[in-house]
């Protein structure tokens, strides 16, 4: 710690830019982070943070797969994550057993199925690196496949952001105005795939859940407009991402886990301090306003 | 009766069953509704009130019947914004982050292109709808800081944004203060004269005699339909409760 005392802000920030690999990961931590968090506001919105929690987890024997046979990861992750979702679906249907117990259980057996696949296929699979993301050792195609997902992802929900916001909202009303209800719900679980594979690219296949739902946990208690709240999630993934990199750069801690522990003390501020919904709500000790 | 053009109908129900994965939830139940007409969906909870809406809007599909609105399949109707849906305000996520003016927008989305974006006539269609349920002064407003009778105009905005010919709605008079049930009711009469078509779920029996012309008693399948004064007896006001007499439902003035 005591090199903390001749840190100055300024090299504090421009320091670890020197390396190539600390540029890297920023950027690509705040690209990854920006695209789950734009799905994080339809997210806590459409009350899927368990879908996302099983999604994200799903993806694992995906991953594993689409390595082994030399195909683009995200090919398995899409695949597994939606046919989870299936999997489930079904299995709650055909069932008696309520869908949280569903959801956990086909979530757990297809991340148990991608922890068995690793330890047989284990060449040129880093286990820690997919459990708990590697930001720092981004390889040259991953960036590519990256910036690629990322685009895609952030271009569907733009294109589909007011449809699927009424889905979130009232999927009833756009089924009735002749809105195609299974293509939003189908469109939404594809994105989710999408960004869980980026994600655990940064944070790791564990905690990517958090990058999905954290952000725009904070930007519900900020805003009372949709819009707003998808750019405040956005902002506070990113800004997370950066103080994690920084943090764990600094003090040699689990990048991923500061990323995450980052946008958690970001939750917990909104909580405490939003001006409307947070337990002291700021607004009212400024100006009286109740 | 005999040679029925089926153009003169707005809804037309035939025989439709509605199953949940085997549950039955509404069998062979018929409703035929023509343009102007008001009627009362009246059961009890779990009688099949919301299934039959569903099957009308096509949010369920039916297992077995007919479907008809406006001479058309559901899917055209869906296509051509023939039908408005009105929630009931449990029904929906008041803590959700939009605005009075983005859920009347709503209203205009199944006319607009990809993007949704507004053309000169949505915004006009929008601004003259919040003004029937006089909101103007709310435009912007989370609907989360509205009050029971606000959000429920609200919607009912949405519903004439859209220009529906046929509305389905749940519950419009549960939870709304005095004002916006005088507000309804005249609405109501606009709408009839208008040519539209109104199906309301309700459990206030004084609603249905205030304003339906026809009243439909459900318990999974259509008890009674008809002519209010007809229909609406207390015997089968009972049969459709499932035995319990509609005095002590709803006190002896019933």
């Amino acid at each position: 710690m005591e090199f903390c005392s001749f840190l100055t802000l300024d090299s504090f920030i421009k320091d670890p830019l020197t390396h190539d690999f600390m540029r890297k990961a920023l950027l690509m931590s705040s690209l990854v982070a920006a695209v789950c968090g734009f799905l994080s506001s339809f997210l806590t919105l459409k009350g899927w943070a368990l879908m996302g929690d099983a999604v994200s987890h799903s993806v694992m024997p995906g991953v594993v797969v689409a390595y082994a046979l030399g195909l683009p990861f995200s090919l398995g992750a899409f695949i597994f994550g939606v046919g989870s979702v299936a999997l489930i679906g079904f299995i709650k249907q055909k069932s008696r057993v309520k869908e949280d117990t569903v959801i956990g259980l086909v979530f757990t057996g297809f991340f148990a199925l991608g922890i068995v696949l690793v330890s047989k296929i284990k060449s040129n699979i880093d286990l820690h690196s997919i459990l708990f993301g590697s930001p720092l050792g981004i390889s040259l195609s991953d960036v590519k496949q990256t910036i690629f997902i990322s685009l895609l992802v952030v271009i569907l929900l733009s294109i589909f952001r007011k449809d699927l916001m009424l889905y979130c909202f009232d999927p009833r009303h756009a089924k009735t105005v002749g809105i195609n209800v299974f293509f939003l719900h189908y469109l939404l679980l594809t994105c989710l795939s999408l960004a869980a594979v980026v994600g655990l690219q940064s944070v790791g296949i564990i905690l990517v859940v958090a990058m999905l739902i954290t952000p725009g946990a904070t930007a519900y208690l900020l805003t009372d407009k949709f819009d707003n709240m998808t750019v405040i999630s956005v902002l506070s993934a990113i800004i997370s991402s950066l103080i994690g990199i920084y943090v764990s750069f600094w003090f040699d801690l689990e990048t991923g886990g500061s990323i995450v522990l980052a946008q958690t003390f970001i939750f917990l501020f909104a909580f405490l301090f939003a001006p409307r919904y947070g337990i002291f709500k700021l607004k009212k000790l400024f100006t009286g306003y109740k | 009766m005999e040679t029925i053009n089926y153009r003169n109908f707005r809804i037309e129900a035939e025989n439709i069953c509605v199953d949940y994965n085997g549950k039955v939830a509404l069998y062979d139940a018929n409703l035929r509704l023509k343009p102007g007409q008001i009627c009362g969906l009246v059961g009890m909870n779990g009688a099949g009130k919301t299934t039959f809406f569903n099957a009308l809007t096509g949010f369920v599909n039916i297992s077995k019947g007919k479907i008809r609105i406006n001479g058309e399949s559901v899917r055209s109707a869906q296509k051509d914004q023939t039908i408005a849906y009105v929630p009931q305000n449990e029904g929906i996520d008041s803590q959700f982050p939009i605005s009075v003016w983005d859920v009347v927008m709503m209203g205009r989305y199944g006319s607009m292109n990809i993007f949704r974006s507004p053309r000169e006539s949505d915004v006009q269609a929008v601004k003259d709808a919040i003004e029937r349920v006089d909101l103007t002064d709310h435009l912007s407003t989370p609907i989360g800081n509205l009050s029971g009778g606000q959000r429920k105009r609200t919607f009912l905005a949405r519903a004439i944004a859209q220009r529906a010919s046929i509305l389905l709605l749940d519950e419009p008079f549960s939870g709304v203060d005095i004002r916006t049930e005088k507000l309804i009711s005249e609405l109501f009469i606009q709408f009839k004269n208008e040519g539209k078509t109104i199906l309301l779920s309700t459990h206030d029996m004084i609603h249905v005699r205030e304003f339906c012309d026809l009243v439909l008693l459900i318990n999974k399948t259509v008890v009674a339909y008809g002519e209010t004064s007809e229909v609406f007896t207390p015997e089968n006001i009972t049969t459709t409760f499932g035995g319990i007499s509609p005095d002590s439902l709803f006190g002896p003035e019933s």
